[in-house]
């Protein structure tokens, strides 16, 4: 089971990646993955930890380049555009990308310089409305919760309003209630005529936040499915049938995914 | 949706549209260029860790030095040329290793380098912040050498070289601090690839600065200015050249 090659006749691509393959040193991470996200779709990437789900992300956002392979954003080859096409990306990755010196509306206001927006105060205000940290707006980033700290990276990361979003495990270290704004924030864009990547070791999350699963083992999708045709147990069963037939080993899946509600919760006090 | 260029429009998460200015040329790049370096200011104006250690370290070098030239020296005037720039060289070198340094370790770096400028922006955003830094220490370390030394350094040729020779410092230290940001041992691989190359720098800044204390003429002086100029231009053409390449896949 490979991945998607392409549309045909549906929404326009996002984000296409062909045949991608990366090495660092004698170890292949990316062994020519194909991945689609069409406008409009939230795509999940799941994998254990070291199968290739951040050096894809890195990839896709320009940070690191191929060996081989193509990836295009938005009808557009990333070997043949220049850095203009860093504006059509946001990145929320492992680090929140901000400066802990700075408060959440001096950060902002770098990163909107950066990125020249037009009227930066107004698109400011509503950002920090909408990761609910207009109140904390003062306060340098350093006195932060891990949770806090997370939901102004994803308003770091929509600031300017990209086209394709990549959120790297987005959900890590965030409780309950900033979980659930995370989910609102990423059906909100994914619904908006955008395209969402995410990776999670939360199958749950994973189901009810995306349109489309995909499975990256041993640096290859192995699997995709729409998620309105799965259940977090069936998800698991594939998992770790795949897992065996790629590897000959599943491995521990309690640790390549956060398997139960309680677990999360308790990961989140 | 297809990725274009020039200004484009997006219903946000408030319902209002978000411009860009996408078409910026020059300004843009200029206007980029002194967010970084008002970034660095103002985060440097939070905590004062560049800043503080340098001009303790400088200060306590002026101090050292005048203590122990005072005692053998006949006149100790005759090292402020040296001291001054010895100073500078090795106060500088704290605060440069934290210009890049502190981003890796943070993890903002790939903020930088996700934005949407050539990558050079970074550069000159970062030495003028460098520079600025260093400005400031020397500003405060030259009157100790009127009090320890009872030499005034405040005469215009003499501060025409220091901002030449600084901005020299800056320009090649701001490309090693980038070169040494992913390096384990930065700390002490800085100062050891990097002093080396500033020895024109050194000798022009201790050439100028004797031969005006010595009250030499101006038109003797001027291949001190010439070499800082030379300098200056080629470290800055070669850091735009190649700066780009450091970050390739470095983040």
């Amino acid at each position: 089971m490979n991945g998607s090659n392409g549309h045909h006749g549906g929404p326009a691509p996002l984000i296409q990646a062909q045949s991608v393959h990366k090495r660092f040193g004698r170890k292949a991470v990316l062994r020519g993955v194909d991945l689609t996200v069409n406008q409009g779709e939230v795509v999940a990437l799941l994998g254990a930890n070291g199968a290739g789900k951040t050096t894809l992300i890195r990839l896709i956002c320009g940070l690191d380049k191929p060996d081989r392979g193509q990836i295009a954003l938005g009808g557009v080859q990333q070997k043949q555009a220049g850095h203009e096409l860093r504006r059509y990306v946001g990145v929320v990755s492992h680090a929140p990308l901000l400066y802990d010196d700075l408060s959440s509306l001096e950060n902002l206001r770098f990163f909107a310089q950066l990125y020249d927006i037009v009227d930066p105060d107004v698109r400011i205000q509503a950002v920090l409305r909408a990761v609910d940290l207009w109140h904390r707006r003062y306060d340098p980033v350093r006195t932060y919760s891990r949770g806090l700290t997370q939901r102004l990276a994803i308003g770091r990361a929509i600031l300017h309003d990209p086209p394709v979003l990549l959120l790297d495990e987005p959900d890590t270290g965030l409780d309950q209630a900033s979980a659930e704004m995370l989910r609102g924030l990423i059906r909100q864009l994914g619904g908006s005529n955008r395209a969402v990547l995410l990776t999670t070791h939360n199958l749950d999350r994973a189901i009810e936040w995306s349109d489309k699963i995909c499975l990256l083992v041993d640096g290859r999708i192995v699997y995709e499915a729409a998620t309105n045709e799965l259940a977090a147990d069936d998800l698991k069963r594939i998992y770790r049938q795949l897992a065996i037939e790629q590897n000959g080993l599943a491995g521990d899946l309690s640790e390549t995914f956060e398997l139960s509600p309680s677990l999360d919760q308790s990961e989140s006090i | 949706m297809s990725v274009q260029t020039g200004s484009r429009q997006i219903t946000t998460l408030a319902g209002q549209p978000v411009s860009m200015r996408t078409q910026g040329g020059v300004a843009s790049y200029l206007r980029k260029i002194w967010a970084i370096f008002a970034k660095e200011v103002r985060a440097e104006f939070h905590t004062k860790e560049i800043t503080s250690t340098m001009v303790a370290f400088g200060a306590l070098a002026v101090v050292v030095l005048g203590l122990a030239f005072d005692l053998r020296v006949p006149d100790s005037k005759m090292v402020v040329p040296g001291g001054l720039w010895v100073v500078v060289l090795f106060a500088g070198v704290l605060g440069l290793h934290r210009s890049f340094g502190a981003e890796v370790d943070r993890g903002s770096m790939a903020a930088l380098l996700l934005a949407p400028m050539d990558r050079s922006a970074i550069y000159f955003g970062k030495l003028l912040a460098n520079m600025f830094f260093m400005l400031y220490m020397e500003l405060l370390i030259l009157p100790l050498f009127l009090i320890l030394f009872d030499t005034n350094l405040f005469r215009p040729w003499i501060l025409v070289g220091v901002v030449l020779g600084t901005f020299g410092y800056a320009g090649v230290g701001t490309l090693f601090a980038a070169l040494t940001a992913n390096v384990r041992a930065r700390e002490t691989m800085l100062p050891i690839l990097f002093l080396p190359v500033m020895i024109p720098v050194f000798m022009a800044g201790v050439g100028l600065t004797g031969g005006i204390l010595d009250g030499r003429a101006m038109d003797g002086l001027w291949r001190w200015l010439q070499l800082m100029v030379v300098f200056d231009v080629l470290c800055i053409t070669i850091a735009f050249m190649v700066f780009d390449l450091i970050w390739e896949g470095a983040s």
